[in-house]
């Protein structure tokens, strides 16, 4: 590879917002050119993510394509990027969400460029969050992640749209307050004067502001990660989003949450982690199975896949906790296979509900006959869903359970292994998990078809077919060669844990 | 004593606008449709604002009771810019709905004269001729609205409500003189065991000036006049007023008065909490947006005496970039509801319903003052609260910043109710509202300012300045 991109991490944040700022100009009426400009906003962001995957320098580690300026010296504020083993995954699959997500809303008639313009304002923020190596502007851009989403399911949502939009945009504000107040510990108890992460995780700040920080972080981020009992806003923000921002949300949005638990709680404050550590995995391992429960009890095709987030975020937090080499690794390798899964499933539904007109499960049957493709691709994610070997989700389980069955090995008031049980526990709620994707498969595109009511139900058309495709065979990839990221995951998980 | 006028060249200045401004009114007597007037004002305001940038350096007092120093210029740029904003808002609305806009406009530039002297003052006499200039002309302009009788009204409660206040100032101040035998500050040196009456005096123009900054227990006056009030007016009373409240307050607590602390440090501390609870709390089912900006208001000024609270000169340092940022902020929200409100006809939250659609800009704009009032990064509004909380952590007030932390989150949620009304609603008719050039341009210079305050630097080195004239602990 020869080719040299400049500023590779500021193209993908700013592509996004200049597609916005373009979009903002264009006449209301040119709905392709709108499209258009959504779409090339995009593709820059998925070639340069990939360009930054072929060339991180793996020998070397550590944060790289590093760049940025001050922005407020004298408070140690700086526009300052960089990305490493954790990071590049989670901006490639973003990268391709957004791309994806920009066809999976080809078909959006209302006020069109208001939606692409909010769209790519929020994916800018996820880009930002993902590559920011300044604590300060990781918050800004979160906060502009968050933002656009409480008029996109506000506008373009179904159901009670206003309800879920202010509950979602409470819950996190909510959230980032803590993260606000844990942000301002931190810079106060380093004495640096900064807030520049890698300055930060060498500060060594002692035990008890360490405990009292990462719970700060643990309520701000986790609330975004989706734990319980915080996790309320998720499923019904999911259902009543629009497609894209469904697939966005659960996509990535929840994996922001995730990422900041790893990258500040873990990363800056290990004593704290280590503190609370039990907590963090039985709250993990309660979101696995209560969401895999109320999964099982949902009719609405959006609910479930909602819930089953709910419960798969909970397998990403549990790796967090068991903080080994193995158990993060599979972690990260988790946010991408769900992200990947998820936002399949939500342009699936998103289809099928334009097609059939539905969401209720009961009021389905037999779809597979009219729409094969879909179907097909629903299978592909319903059976990484719950771990089968060859796709995705199977590595990222298995890499989280065998770390958390090792780790924390001292035992709980002196004879409870914890983290053992709390391994054999989560790796029995695949069973459950199972269930409920094995029922829906059949109840939705099996069994008996009812001729009357859908006599002419398409399969998926032209720019459809890229959202569940690209996503659907990633998932197969991923599954048959996982070394492609654990290699490079594992480089920086090992500086991690030291 | 020198006798330097270039110290109060800037009110000279002014009164030679005002006097400009009834000149020309008298001169066109005939045209019954004057708002062009508030062009002529806005345009002399420039060239006061570059004067008073011109006189930057000056420093000094003219006879020992009128002080020239960075913070008196730092709160005479916010007032002049409100007043120069406000005129360019009320071109068109002072045309239509205004039988005297002459009047209105040498009126506006008497407040802005009277809250100029008021924050330059050295001595109590003077701050008491200021606040009364200032205040009283408000009256005036709170009740000039005519044809509607909630604006009577509001000059009436406001006109009983500061009279009190002033005479609890009066009482206060005369207090002080008996204790210490003078009234100007510079000559005032209060012992840390200081004699009940002092004590008296102190906390009695406390409370006139938590009036003025409409702190809670003291702020039953401001909803009422903010309602009924000619909306530009509403504008510039609730920055400039609450502007001069805070200067005044830190011009005399932490300077001669700072040493009774002791004895006044706890009650800002509840009029902070008090605030902010009650001021969010109260907002939320306000169904009038001037209502509800008004109890938004409370809750700002309860963020704001956190920063007093921290005692420090960080804590000035925010607080008078807070206030930089909230006069545009505040400023903005009440041009887009005065452009709104003469086009619908009333001031309801509901008639905003779809306005994204009926005028962008307007819509856009309003989101951007809400969203910032809000405290939403990378908004100005965001780094001005950010600023007050630090410099409260700084200090170790967490209780009042948790207190700050938890209202702001709780405010997002009436802020964005309008938003859901302009962005989600449909609107009731399609036709576009029209706007008139002028104000677009104030509303222009407001968005821009709330977006570029999002780099702050320049601010809070002005900022700065003022914090470190005072000589407070760092």
């Amino acid at each position: 590879m020869n080719i040299v991109i400049p500023h590779p991490l500021s193209i993908i944040v700013l592509s996004p917002l200049l597609a916005a700022l373009i979009i903002m100009l264009l006449p209301r009426q040119r709905f392709f050119a709108i499209r258009f400009t959504g779409f090339l906003g995009t593709l820059p962001t998925v070639l340069t993510s990939l360009y930054i995957y072929l060339n991180y320098d793996r020998a070397r580690g550590g944060m790289q394509f590093v760049e940025g300026f001050p922005w407020l010296k004298q408070m140690g504020i700086s526009y300052s990027l960089g990305v490493d083993g954790i990071s590049i995954p989670l901006v490639m699959l973003t990268a391709v969400v957004i791309f994806t997500g920009v066809f999976a809303s080809w078909t959006i008639t209302y006020r069109p460029k208001e939606f692409y313009c909010l769209l790519l304002l929020l994916v800018s923020g996820v880009f930002g969050v993902f590559v920011s190596n300044n604590l300060f502007f990781f918050f800004l851009f979160y906060e502009l992640a968050v933002l656009p989403m409480y008029l996109l399911i506000g506008i373009w949502g179904t159901g009670a749209k206003e309800y879920s939009a202010m509950k979602l945009t409470l819950y996190l504000l909510a959230g980032s307050a803590f993260m606000l107040v844990g942000l301002l510990a931190l810079y106060f108890y380093s004495g640096l004067e900064t807030f520049d992460l890698e300055a930060l995780t060498r500060a060594g700040y002692n035990v008890g502001i360490q405990r009292i920080a990462f719970f700060l972080f643990y309520i701000g981020f986790g609330i975004l990660a989706g734990i319980w009992p915080l996790h309320t806003w998720s499923p019904d923000g999911h259902a009543s989003a629009p497609t894209a921002v469904s697939m966005l949300h659960a996509g990535v949005l929840m994996k922001l949450g995730a990422y900041g638990v790893l990258r500040v709680g873990v990363g800056i404050l290990p004593e704290g982690l280590k503190f609370w550590a039990p907590l963090v995995a039985v709250i993990a391992v309660i979101n696995i199975v209560y969401g895999a429960y109320v999964a099982m009890g949902q009719r609405d095709l959006k609910y479930v896949i909602a819930y089953s987030s709910v419960s798969h975020m909970g397998v990403v937090m549990l790796g967090c906790a068991a903080f080994n080499a193995i158990a993060v690794n599979g972690a990260v390798f988790q946010m991408v296979s769900h992200g990947l899964m998820t936002a399949l499933f939500f342009a699936l539904v998103g289809l099928v509900y334009e097609k059939a007109h539905t969401r209720d499960i009961l009021a389905m049957g037999g779809f597979a006959r009219r729409m094969p493709g879909i179907a097909l691709c629903f299978t592909i994610g319903g059976l990484a869903s719950f771990g089968l070997p060859g796709t995705s989700g199977f590595v990222a389980e298995f890499m989280v359970f065998l770390g958390t069955f090792r780790a924390h090995p001292e035992k709980l008031l002196g004879r409870v292994p914890l983290f053992m049980l709390l391994a054999i526990a989560s790796a029995v709620a695949i069973v459950i998990t199972a269930t409920y994707v094995l029922r829906l498969l059949q109840r939705v595109f099996h069994g008996p078809l009812d001729e009357h009511h859908y006599a002419d139900l398409p399969d998926a058309r032209t720019t459809e077919w890229v959202a569940i495709t690209v996503n659907a065979a990633l998932l197969l990839i991923l599954g048959l060669l996982p070394r492609l990221l654990t290699d490079l995951i594992g480089i920086s998980v090992g500086q991690f844990i030291r | 004593m020198e006798l330097n006028l270039w110290l109060i060249a800037p009110e000279i200045a002014l009164c030679g606008l005002i006097f400009l401004v009834m000149a020309v009114d008298l001169i066109f007597l005939r045209s019954s449709r004057k708002g062009w007037l508030g062009l002529l004002s806005a345009a002399g305001l420039c060239v006061i604002l570059a004067l008073l940038a011109g006189l930057k350096e000056m420093r000094g007092s003219l006879l020992g009771g009128f002080l020239a120093d960075p913070l008196a210029f730092d709160f005479k740029l916010i007032f002049l810019v409100a007043a120069g904003l406000c005129s360019l808002a009320s071109v068109d609305f002072a045309g239509r709905h205004l039988r005297w806009p002459g009047e209105f406009f040498s009126l506006l530039l008497f407040s802005t004269l009277g809250f100029m002297i008021m924050v330059s003052a050295g001595d109590l006499i003077l701050l008491y001729l200021g606040l009364e200039l200032g205040t009283i002309s408000l009256y005036a302009l709170s009740a000039m609205q005519k044809d509607r009788p909630r604006s009577g009204e509001a000059g009436l409660k406001y006109l009983i409500m500061g009279a009190v206040s002033s005479a609890v100032f009066l009482y206060g101040a005369s207090l002080i003189y008996g204790s210490l035998g003078t009234t100007v500050f510079a000559e005032m040196q209060p012992l840390e065991n200081a004699g009940p009456a002092l004590v008296v005096g102190g906390v009695m123009v406390l409370a006139a000036f938590a009036f003025k900054i409409t702190a809670v227990p003291f702020h039953m006056w401001a909803p009422d006049v903010y309602q009924g009030a000619p909306t530009p007016i509403t504008g510039f009373l609730s920055v400039a007023s609450k502007a001069a409240g805070f200067g005044a307050l830190i011009r005399l607590f932490m300077g001669p008065l700072f040493s009774l602390q002791g004895n006044w440090f706890a009650i800002l501390m509840v009029l902070s909490g008090l605030s902010m609870v009650a001021g969010n709390l109260l907002a939320l089912p306000q169904s009038n947006i001037k209502r509800m900006l008004a109890y938004s208001g409370i809750a700002q000024a309860g963020y704001l005496l956190i920063a007093l609270c921290a005692l420090t000169e960080k804590g000035m340092t925010s607080a008078v970039f807070f206030l930089f940022q909230y006069l545009f902020v505040n400023l903005g929200a009440f041009i887009v509801v005065t452009l709104v409100g003469s086009s619908v006809g009333n001031d309801e939250i509901r008639s905003y319903a779809g306005l994204s659609r009926r005028n962008p800009l307007l819509a856009l704009c309003l989101l951007l003052f809400l969203l910032s009032l809000g405290g939403i990064p990378p908004l100005s509004g965001f780094w001005g609260k950010l600023f007050l909380f630090w410099a409260g952590i700084d200090q170790n007030l967490y209780f009042l910043v948790l207190i700050g932390v938890l209202a702001s989150v709780l405010s997002l949620y009436y802020y964005l109710m309008v938003a859901r009304q302009m962005y989600i609603e449909d609107p009731p008719e399609t036709t576009p509202l029209p706007v008139s050039l002028p104000a677009s341009i104030a509303l222009i210079i407001c968005a821009l300012a709330v977006i570029l305050l999002g780099y702050p630097k320049p601010w809070i080195a002005l900022a700065q300045a003022a914090a470190k004239s005072l000589g407070l602990p760092q």
